[in-house]
């Protein structure tokens, strides 16, 4: 049974294998090996029959196949109705094929479940609330999406990923040492404009740990400064883990179950290890969604709940508004037009619609504060979901899936969107370089910091003893 | 003869099949749950995801009662004028009523010789839009597959016989009692095929919206005031 050197059915487990994978760019010689890839039937028909449950079962038999899902999902408006991207087309002809067939299905065919899984469902879960069956075609890309990773039949990018936290305990190599350095050194960073202000770390008993997504230690570790200011004007008590601290899961999006549950231990094991009162995420949806609304069944958790509370950071926020922590200057509103995105992560999947919304009352002036069309639970997928932003070989396909977006935005007449959400910011920054519409998008921390009324006590002392 | 048989001992068995094969159905379904594969905790929260589930049922169940039914309003009319015709007409027809009377002296409600044959008509003219919709949309048309016009064919079968049957007089194809016949047993098969094909969406879909409905009751919309926006 052929496997190849880089593709093949076996994990990324060791520093070496990864660093073949990384070094193969672009994953030239990995989809080439995959061409070749075979698949292990009685392998998928194992896997079947131990995970396949009533309910996708269910969901395969009884589709209707009435197509009301059609408008529903952004990928089959952006790509003009094209009848292949109908939610129930795309996993009737993927997952479908493989449960009638019972795992007999052939190299072509996964590669077809492939291509489909990661650039024609994003996992937004929008068309499981516009099917009269509640099919959810999210919950059954995730399930495929298992399926092909346990074949080896895996975007290079996401292979990459699992290997990523299997080896590194994060999405980047962000070795703990990496991390807590890069912390001590965004508290010294700042000391001139704030003095005292700390990142403790490992402090055991604290009201807050806070933990977040690897890009802000590799990449913007401003946004870890911005954290910790905003807790030191909130006068919060908290801390972040040595170990455990990486919140987001490329796992869920790579299907690699083992992986995820790996994580998601890692993270609890800091929360059983420092005993928190609760534990707050940065503003990412899928860390949400990976630590707080699957997590706890990866980890065996039988209520369905994280060993602490655990907050999204806009929880926490609208919290720190509404009890007077932070107060906005009045002055500093935003005013002009601004527009917010909703992430399926956490409103649709969560249900943090009005939260997001109390924090724009506070932040923007009455009157400029305009809603995408359809919001809430029903807002569309920002076109970034679901791992798509980081594969190559599907950029087309993602920049098509981000006209839906562009043209919510478009409609509202807002320049600014507020996104807390790591993947949606990062989409509509993709998105106003594909389309130039000249907007912008900011996180929520750096325009709290910009409206936040400073605390006598925090500012710097100096120019007032001169 | 034949009548007896097929009102008798072939009723008989299709009750038993379409009872006994729906229970069986709801059964294997609620076994197969896993809250842990399906990462839904169904017995941790019960009061959460009993509410969810009949918030997800209801919405659907109500015309134009969810976003979803909203969005696609003619689509909805003709979806419920078909269902609402499929359930209340053989329910409460007199014709029936008289033989539960006859056979076993029980008083069964009814409805009016002419609501009925106003929702039959309204069965026989969605399941015309039904199967043109199916032909006309591109994004229907390629899901739709040759067994679902056999299960629509099948569907509306007993409400067609069943019809011309009471219009004997005016039926220009009236042969002695054969419209009755047809009508009988397509009933009867109807019944029969149900715990067997898609068409167990009688129990399915409460088994699949009250699931879904969990899902955002104990996990997904825990935080949405007055939970899920159906
Ligand atoms: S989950 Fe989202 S992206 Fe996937 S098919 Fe449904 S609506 Fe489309
Ligand atoms: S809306 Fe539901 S039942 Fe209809 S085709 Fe889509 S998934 Fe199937
Ligand atoms: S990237 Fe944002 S909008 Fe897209 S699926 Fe994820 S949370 Fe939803």
């Amino acid at each position: 049974m052929p496997e190849g050197i880089l593709c093949n059915k076996t994990p990324v487990t060791s520093k070496e294998q990864l660093d073949s994978v990384l070094a193969d760019k672009g994953g030239k010689k990995y989809y080439e090996e995959m061409k070749r890839l075979d698949v292990d039937v009685e392998k998928l028909q194992t896997t079947l029959q131990a995970t396949c449950k009533s309910r996708i079962r269910t969901w395969l038999e009884m589709c209707a196949h009435c197509g009301l899902c059609a408008d529903s999902c952004f990928l089959y408006l952006a790509n003009r109705k094209d009848p292949t991207q109908v939610p129930s087309y795309k996993i009737l002809s993927t997952l479908g094929k493989i449960v009638k067939n019972n795992g007999n299905v052939d190299n072509a065919h996964m590669k077809y479940c492939m291509d489909v899984a990661w650039s024609k469902c994003t996992c937004c879960n929008r068309c499981g609330s516009f099917c009269p069956y509640g099919i959810d075609m999210g919950v059954m890309f995730g399930y495929l999406r298992g399926l092909c990773f346990s074949q080896g039949f895996v975007p290079w990018e996401l292979k990459i990923g699992s290997g990523m936290h299997r080896i590194f305990k994060a999405q980047m190599d962000v070795t703990p040492e990496d991390w807590v350095e890069t912390c001590e050194w965004m508290a010294d960073e700042q000391q001139d404009e704030w003095p005292g202000l700390e990142i403790p770390v490992d402090k055991e008993g604290a009201d807050i740990l806070y933990t977040c997504n690897a890009r802000e230690p590799k990449h913007y570790p401003e946004d870890i400064a911005e954290a910790a200011i905003l807790f030191h004007i909130a006068g919060e008590n908290w801390t972040v883990p040595s170990e455990g601290w990486e919140q987001t899961c490329l796992t869920l999006f790579a299907g690699d179950w083992a992986g995820c549950k790996s994580q998601v231990e890692n993270v609890y094991g800091a929360i059983e290890r420092l005993k928190p009162k609760r534990v707050l995420g940065t503003e990412c949806g899928h860390a949400h969604r990976c630590m707080v609304i699957e997590g706890p069944y990866w980890a065996g958790r039988a209520d369905g709940r994280p060993p602490a509370p655990y907050l999204h950071y806009t929880e926490w926020v609208a919290e720190a508004l509404r009890t007077g922590k932070i107060k906005i200057d009045p002055a500093k509103r935003i005013k002009e037009p601004v527009t917010l995105q909703d992430s399926c992560n956490y409103i649709r999947n969560y249900g943090l619609k009005d939260v997001t919304r109390e924090i724009m009352s506070y932040l923007v002036e009455p009157g400029y504060f305009v809603e995408m069309t359809p919001n809430k639970e029903h807002n569309f997928c920002c076109g970034g979901g679901g791992g798509i932003n980081g594969i190559g070989m599907y950029r087309q396909q993602r920049n098509v899936g981000l006209k839906v977006k562009r043209d919510q935005i478009l409609a509202t007449g807002c320049k600014l969107v507020v996104s807390p959400c790591h993947n949606c910011w990062d989409a509509i920054r993709d998105l106003e370089e594909v389309y130039e519409l000249g907007i912008k998008w900011t996180f929520l921390k750096p325009l709290l910091i910009k409206m936040a009324i400073i605390p006598e006590h925090l500012k710097p002392k100096e120019e007032e003893e001169e | 003869m034949f009548y007896q048989f097929i009102t008798g001992p072939l009723l008989w068995l299709a009750f038993i099949v379409f009872f006994g094969g729906l229970i069986v159905r709801v059964v294997n379904y609620i076994r197969g749950l896993d809250w842990q594969l399906d990462r839904v905790a169904y017995r941790a929260h019960p009061g959460m995801a009993l509410k969810g589930a009949l918030s997800s049922i209801i919405h659907w169940l109500v015309p134009f009662g969810s976003v979803g039914w909203r969005f696609k309003p003619i689509y909805t009319f003709i979806f419920f004028v078909f269902h609402i015709g499929l359930v209340v007409t053989p329910l409460f027809l007199e014709g029936h009523a008289v033989l539960l009377k006859e056979r076993w002296g029980i008083n069964w409600p009814t409805i009016s010789m002419g609501l009925a044959d106003t929702l039959t008509i309204g069965v026989m003219a969605a399941t015309v839009c039904i199967a043109i919709r199916r032909i006309a949309l591109p994004e229907v048309r390629i899901v739709t597959t040759f067994y679902d016009y056999f299960l629509l064919l099948l569907t509306v079968a007993p409400f067609a016989t069943g019809f011309l049957t009471v219009y004997q007089a005016h039926n220009p194809w009236a042969i002695q009692d054969f419209w009755l016949y047809a009508h009988i047993l397509s009933g009867e098969l109807l019944l029969m095929a149900i715990p067997f094909t898609k068409l167990f969406h009688v129990v399915g879909y409460f088994l699949s919206r009250g699931q879904l409905g969990v899902d955002f009751g104990v996990k997904r919309a825990i935080k949405a005031k007055g939970g899920f926006a159906w």
